[in-house]
């Protein structure tokens, strides 16, 4: 990369990040807040937006989008913004669905196996612990593989399911990129708070460069909220970013 | 007309003869309909209206005091916090995830239609014995209702209480809460200003549900009752989010004159109050107002309580913005008619009128001053003595039973199906500490964020033994557990719950719960600006307790200094503010234990009770505490076994004797009584404090450890009393951390999971 | 012509159905020891114009694949009807497609 230039013109500006509403989305306002904690620019998008260029990472934020009616995310994916959205991420753009954004990923096939109802059939709202599996990719850079994260959880259907062919495909590719655990970083069945199969918190496509997980990150990024663990996340995007983490570069995780 | 529809309607023949004299004609069917609604209890407040005038409404904060859809109060900085308290008794009973789920609706448009985000919910819920399964029924779907629809708009539902007691068995309480933020500058009103403007009914289509809800809610649960499900209403979430969203955003561009949500009595009671409120009239046409079900007469549409509606006044140049920021939204608004000039609520179908009748009339509801009495039982209530009972002989075995008590034991199972945390401002969760802190983005800088702090009270026992006592102790503890996380009280808003005020116990008892509420606010300086009373909760007969909840929002200059319950450091000493008497009756030791409801409430100094606030909240804002916890349900060993569990460390306790019995010493509900720890350097000062403010003060122990390990010293004037013995100790409880956690976190979760209660 | 869909959404055979669970432990402590297994799936009506039956059927598939039904843990499976018949089982008069709501029930 022969980047002088390009490095100081980012260093003068910010990182760029659009927050996408649905009808429904909830955790809008969250995102939008904790990347301007984080030094961020960030900017909403409309879900009817089809233009969704000029952003160095899009967020679809947590939810209830359309009411979950049917199934979680299942009629958000035929938004016209995530038209634009597939058309960013197949060209290499930064995707991060948290929680009902990772639930629309899912239904629009952004990202392989679906989501079911949690094994307790209850919303499950608090702080779990997270073991970060592949520290190689852009949301997670900032991190130590192994990491252990505690950031909360509020979900109702958050059981992943994948079949036993995929799960060993995500396996043998590093997809997976968070697990839940412990506080001690053993990935147990205790320690699964919601029946995911193989304790899957989060994942990423092959390219590297979508990933989808339920944990909040951006509801932990202030002391005041009693935990910073989400800035790891966000600090990870950022260093990606600074380091000219186009998209093209470095993103491919194979 | 048939014989007598009126009393169909719940309207009493002497009520349909002051109509028939107002009017000077025989009511319409429609007309009859619109004030059966509106002269009902629940909307009309015709037995509460002269006895709440009681309470004072007024201080430099407060910018709206009651009579609004919602209080506001001055937080300074150009912002306000706006809230308000709404009951949804009697639909939970019958249909327990919809009841509850459509009370979160409407108490969240009650705060948005005054232009505020709503920031927090709250939820006071009470059952009856949580071994019955049809109770685990109810309770399950309330909760499940509550989470439902509060995750789904992303309100979280930050702090709360749930008792289970046998008299709401058939008729639980489900008192929900609901707290806004907003610019001073932004306030709307439910106002019909200005004649000529246009009235628009804005958001879903109105169909068949909920018909006669107010009705409803203002008659005794029978076993007709559950016939009477279709009168309950089915809530839309995503909607409301929408409608939310949509009116905040009309409320901003200035386009509206006012705007009122349709709660009880949807259409009639929205452009009625409205009308009444501004002195002047509407003319609506109801072929305008969009429908989901055919065929629907003037009657039901006038009186369908279906959800997420709106009615908003709107200058007639400014309609088309409003429609065009609603479709937006995906939501409709549409013109129903217009505000006139002759103080007339005029309603047409097609053109021909089919109810006309002056606004202020319906609006003003007789008011009645109902007979008082007081009850019998409660001179034999008094008079028993607890003194009579047995001592136990194993300390350990009572405190393991009373943390295992549903009404005691953690609520993790409740508030964990909350989402609690969405919007990032709850700086404390749940379970941590005795109120709910959030931060107010808009206030403060990053490091210094003031803070609002959030609570829900009452003991429903107290007042069952003495309501004017109990009310007041309700507003003492809400005002104490924001001193314990270091927050000044700003006001409060409050849901009265009683039984058939038509009989003069019940009405005595609701008489005295304001009376006692009242002169707690006035002595603590505490305006209430919002409520809500719900009569008629009885149950083939059997009364509930009554309950007059206390909703409070207080101040947190900083909230870095938030103190929470838990105890931190090892080392730390453990002092109790205040002064421990025999105060037994109605406590939770009494209940549990012993099987008895009985006796007189605790004492209450309120001059005591407020020295106590002000050196607690004193402390914490110098940063001396590392914990505070009030001393409520089961007493010094409870709050003790609670500070332990939350900060995962023990205590070694050594209490002073005194002439009372042990399990007196241990399980009083004294009030004003808060258990502190700090680190021993900061003990000079606190003491300071404590003497300054006048306030008893006793240093109980130290942190440390695995257990609750507590000792009564035998004989007087030790100094130190954490120190080794040098005094004879009598060992009453010994209990490892593990042992009390289990017992305590688990209560709930394996009452539920006992014979599942999947379905009923 | 109108026509009604009744589609029933399951999920598919060895993923694990929780709700399925609860209600065969419940039936269990009811007494119905002869229950095997209980499946929780989702029940829709859907009314639609179409020239014929199989034109309604591709329609409703169609609609199924793409977003009635989840297809990595779902199945489906369609019945179509004339709609006046419909109403006539369900003994309401055929006016105008009335009893023909289109919705999705949950």
């Amino acid at each position: 990369m022969s980047g002088g230039s390009g490095m100081d013109m980012k260093s003068m500006k910010k990182m760029k990040v659009g927050v996408v509403i649905f009808p429904g989305s909830n955790c809008d306002h969250d995102c939008y807040h904790a990347a301007q904690v984080m030094g961020m620019e960030a900017e909403y998008i409309w879900h009817a937006a089809r233009d969704v260029s000029g952003f160095d990472c899009i967020i679809l934020p947590g939810g209830f989008s359309y009411g979950d009616y049917l199934r979680a995310g299942a009629v958000a994916r035929f938004s016209p913004v995530m038209e634009a959205v597939t058309k960013f991420a197949e060209r290499g753009g930064l995707v991060l669905g948290i929680c009902n954004g990772f639930q629309i990923l899912l239904e629009a096939g952004l990202l392989p196996g679906a989501m079911m109802r949690n094994r307790n059939l209850k919303f499950i709202c608090k702080t779990i612990h997270l073991r970060v599996e592949n520290a190689g990719t852009p949301f997670t850079g900032a991190c130590t593989p192994g990491q252990v994260l505690a950031v909360p959880i509020a979900h109702g259907e958050g059981n992943y399911y994948i079949d036993p062919e995929g799960l060993r495909e995500l396996n043998a590719n590093k997809q997976v990129v968070f697990r839940y655990c412990d506080s001690h970083g053993a990935v147990t069945d205790e320690a699964n708070p919601n029946g995911s199969c193989d304790n899957i918190a989060g994942i990423i496509n092959r390219e590297g460069n979508v990933l989808g997980m339920m944990p909040h990150p951006e509801r932990c990024v202030e002391r005041v909220l009693g935990g910073e663990d989400g800035r790891f996340v966000f600090a990870s995007l950022l260093k990606h970013w600074s380091q000219g983490g186009g998209c093209d570069a470095g993103c491919a995780l194979a | 007309m048939q014989d007598a529809p009126w009393r169909e309607m719940g309207l009493k023949d002497h009520e349909y003869e002051r109509i028939v004299e107002i009017m000077g004609r025989e009511p319409t069917y429609t007309e009859l309909g619109m004030f059966s609604a509106m002269w009902s209890e629940h909307c009309g407040y015709k037995h509460s209206k002269s006895t709440l005038k009681l309470f004072p409404t007024k201080s430099e904060r407060v910018l709206q005091g009651p009579g609004e859809n919602a209080g506001i109060v001055d937080i300074g900085g150009g912002m306000a916090l706006v809230m308000k308290m709404e009951s949804h008794n009697h639909p939970s009973a019958i249909e327990p995830y919809q009841g509850a789920a459509t009370g979160i609706g409407g108490i969240l448009r009650d705060i948005f239609t005054m232009g505020a985000r709503p920031v927090a919910l709250l939820d006071s819920l009470r059952f009856g014995d949580l071994s019955n399964d049809k109770v685990k029924y109810l309770f399950d779907g309330v909760v499940s209702g509550i989470a439902g629809y509060g995750n789904c708009i992303g309100v979280p539902t930050v702090a709360g209480e749930v008792y289970f007691e046998e008299p709401y068995t058939r008729n639980p309480l489900v008192n929900v809460m609901c707290v806004g933020i907003m610019k001073t500058s932004e306030i709307a009103r439910g106002v019909a200003a200005g004649v000529g403007n246009a009235v628009m009914v804005i958001g879903s289509k109105t169909g068949r549900d909920g018909i006669h809800g107010a009705t409803f809610a203002s008659v005794e649960l029978d076993e007709r009752s559950e016939e009477r499900r279709p009168a309950v209403q089915v809530g839309d979430p995503f909607t409301e989010k929408l409608l939310v969203e949509a009116c905040l955003e009309i409320i901003r561009s200035g386009y509206v004159v006012g705007i009122q949500d349709m709660g009880a009595a949807g259409l009639t009671s929205s452009t009625v109050e409205m009308a009444a409120r501004a002195g002047t009239g509407m003319e609506i046409e109801l072929s305008l107002v969009p429908r989901r079900e055919e065929g629907m007469t003037p009657y039901e549409i006038m009186l369908s309580e279906s959800q997420e509606r709106m009615v908003a006044v709107v200058e007639p140049d400014k309609v088309d913005k409003v429609r065009e920021i609603f479709a937006r939204w995906g939501l409709d608004a549409v013109v129903v008619g217009h505000v006139t000039g002759d103080g007339l609520m005029r309603v047409k179908e097609n053109g021909k009128v089919v109810a006309e009748i002056p606004a202020k009339i319906l609006a003003e509801a007789p008011v009645y001053n109902p007979e008082a009495r007081r009850p019998a039982r409660i001179d034999e209530l008094h008079a028993f003595d607890p003194a009579t009972l047995p001592e136990p002989q194993d300390y350990d075995e009572v405190l393991m039973e009373l943390i295992s008590s549903p009404s005691i034991a953690s609520k993790e199972w409740v508030y964990e199906q909350y989402d609690y945390m969405v919007r990032t401002n709850t700086a404390i969760v749940p379970g941590v500490a005795d109120a709910a802190v959030l931060r107010v983005k808009e206030l403060g800088t990053p490091g210094h964020e003031v803070g609002i702090a959030l609570t829900v009270d009452c003991q429903g026992r107290y007042c069952y033994l003495d309501p004017y006592q109990g009310a007041a102790i309700a507003v003492a503890e809400a005002s104490r557990n924001l001193a314990c996380v270091g927050a000044e009280p700003l006001a409060i808003t409050d849901c009265l719950n009683f039984g058939n005020p038509e009989k003069p116990e019940m009405f005595w008892e609701f008489q005295e719960s304001v009376k006692g509420m009242a002169d707690a606010c006035r002595k603590l300086g505490i305006p209430v600006i919002s409520g809500n009373v719900s009569f008629y909760n009885e149950a083939e007969g059997v009364a509930i307790y009554p309950t007059p909840v206390v909703g409070m929002a207080g101040l947190l200059p900083d909230v870095g200094l938030t103190v929470t319950q838990g105890f931190k450091t090892e080392g730390d000493l453990i002092v109790l503010l205040g002064a421990t008497g025999p105060d037994m009756g109605g406590s939770d030791y009494l209940k549990v234990i012993h099987g008895v409801v009985a006796g007189r409430p605790p004492r209450l100094d309120l001059e005591a009770e407020s020295r106590v606030q002000a050196c607690c909240r004193d402390a914490a804002r110098r940063g001396l505490l590392s914990s505070a916890h009030d001393c409520a349900e089961g007493g010094l060993a409870v709050a003790l076994t609670e500070s332990c569990i939350s900060g995962g460390v023990g205590a070694h306790i050594a209490l002073r004797d005194s002439d009372m019995r042990h399990d007196f010493l241990l399980f009083s509900e004294s009030q004003g009584r808060i258990v502190v720890s700090l680190p021993e350097k900061n003990l000079g000062e606190l003491e300071g404090l404590a003497r300054h403010h006048g306030v008893p003060f006793e240093v109980i122990g130290r942190v440390g450890g695995a257990r609750l390990v507590m000792r009564v010293v035998e004989g007087a004037g030790n100094s130190d009393p954490a120190g080794p013995g040098r005094f004879q100790m009598r060992r009453l409880i010994d209990l490892g951390l593990r042992e009390l956690e289990r017992a305590w976190r688990t209560s709930i979760a394996r009452h539920m999971t006992d014979g599942e209660s999947g379905s009923i | 012509m109108l026509w009604k869909a009744r589609v029933r959404v399951t999920l598919k055979n060895g993923i694990l159905d929780p709700q399925g669970k609860v209600l065969e432990g419940s039936l269990d402590r009811l007494g119905y020891k002869e229950v095997r297994e209980v499946r929780v799936g989702k029940y829709m009506e859907i009314a639609l114009e179409a020239e014929d039956a199989p034109g309604a059927r591709a329609r409703v598939e169609e609609m199924c694949r793409r977003l009635l039904a989840n297809p990595v843990i779902e199945n489906f499976a369609v019945d179509i009807e004339p709609c006046d018949a419909m109403a006539a089982m369900a003994g309401t008069p055929g006016t105008s497609g009335a009893p023909c709501a289109t919705g999705v029930a949950r």
